[in-house]
């Protein structure tokens, strides 16, 4: 009865973070967002920086993954080489998000000493979407902190529950 | 008892060598990278405009504080440092109780959240610097890197050693679980 529910607790977390990714991946993919000033036209697009790819392609690898580890048959051998799997997606997951909210934030404040101004107030909607993006690769990366503990859990057994 | 047949003499499971010298390294590693970037900084004089023969000159400092990721960059590494340091002195002093309670696992969750959290800081810090080495000409934002050479060098060479740092956390993680995946048969 324990290992039909840590099973079906893993498959549940698991599924809700390829939501989570997949969720971050479309809504950055489809921000865009042309904005006119007088005779000048600026488009907003989240190619134009590059932390923000490295976030598309990073989640967009995360929900891959996770949609194929949530067919993986239950005896599998596999499952030990999925805890560390586990641990360099959310490597991946955590270092993606920092990029992309380090660089939206001077979107967003600018730098003063560099004279970088802040570009939210002309493009509002492009930034509100990256916005969500953000939080959803946030929710991706909890999801996993919690995967992470629960496969090692599920493999290794540290605390005795299992009777042999 | 499970784990008997590989323990060393002295109490040590196999693994302890290599675990120690990969600490030793990601400890030495964090450290210069912190160190690196809290003492980076670079003032220089400009001329700003020209009023008829005579130059305005503005001095301009270049400062790791002006960057929240350089910030957060300092702050992470000074944490794993230390991290390591404890880690090493644990390894050393608690030798004969390495597998007693939850001492494996609690020192593989911590592994495992100090590797994430340098992997993090290397990376924000790495994309801001991009930023700043070539600018952004849909934003535009000008780089700063043709102007402050040497702070741009010098936390290039922070960046280096981080990730330097981030491979051997990985690998520290690695070789802490497969050492509870020993320790359980």
């Amino acid at each position: 009865m324990v290992k039909l529910t840590q099973r079906l607790g893993g498959l549940v977390l698991r599924f809700a973070a390829f939501c989570a990714a997949l969720g971050a991946v479309i809504a950055m993919i489809t921000s865009r967002e042309r904005s006119s000033f007088f005779v000048l036209s600026l488009v907003a697009r989240y190619s134009d920086l590059a932390a923000f790819k490295y976030f598309v392609i990073a989640n967009a690898i995360v929900s891959v993954y996770s949609f194929l580890v949530l067919f993986l048959p239950k005896e599998s051998l596999l499952w030990k080489f999925v805890v560390v799997l586990d641990l360099m997606v959310t490597m991946l997951l955590t270092s993606s998000l920092s990029a992309a909210v380090a660089v939206a934030q001077v979107g967003k404040r600018g730098n003063a000493n560099a004279g970088w101004l802040p570009i939210c107030g002309q493009v509002p909607r492009f930034c509100d979407q990256i916005t969500g993006a953000l939080i959803a690769g946030l929710v991706a990366l909890i999801l996993y902190v919690f995967l992470l503990i629960f496969s090692i859990h599920s493999v290794v057994d540290p605390f005795l529950l299992r009777k042999s | 008892m499970p784990g008997e047949k590989i323990l060393l003499a002295g109490g040590a499971i196999k693994s302890w060598k290599l675990l120690f010298g990969l600490r030793i390294f990601a400890f030495m590693a964090t450290l210069v990278a912190a160190i690196v970037m809290s003492l980076n900084r670079e003032t220089k004089t400009f001329v700003v405009a020209t009023i008829g023969t005579i130059p305005i000159k503005a001095t301009l400092t270049a400062k790791f504080q002006h960057t929240p990721a350089f910030v957060f960059f300092v702050i992470a590494n000074v944490m794993v440092s230390f991290h390591n340091l404890l880690m090493i002195a644990l390894q050393i002093f608690g030798r004969k109780l390495e597998n007693k309670g939850f001492r494996l696992l609690s020192v593989a969750i911590l592994d495992m959240l100090n590797a994430t959290l340098i992997s993090a800081a290397a990376n924000a810090a790495a994309f801001m610097a991009e930023l700043g080495k070539n600018g952004n000409k849909h934003a535009k934002w000008n780089k700063i890197c043709d102007r402050f050479a040497i702070y741009c060098d010098h936390g290039a060479g922070a960046l280096i050693a981080a990730f330097a740092g981030v491979i051997l956390m990985l690998l520290i993680s690695a070789v802490s679980i497969s050492r509870i995946l020993l320790n359980s048969k």
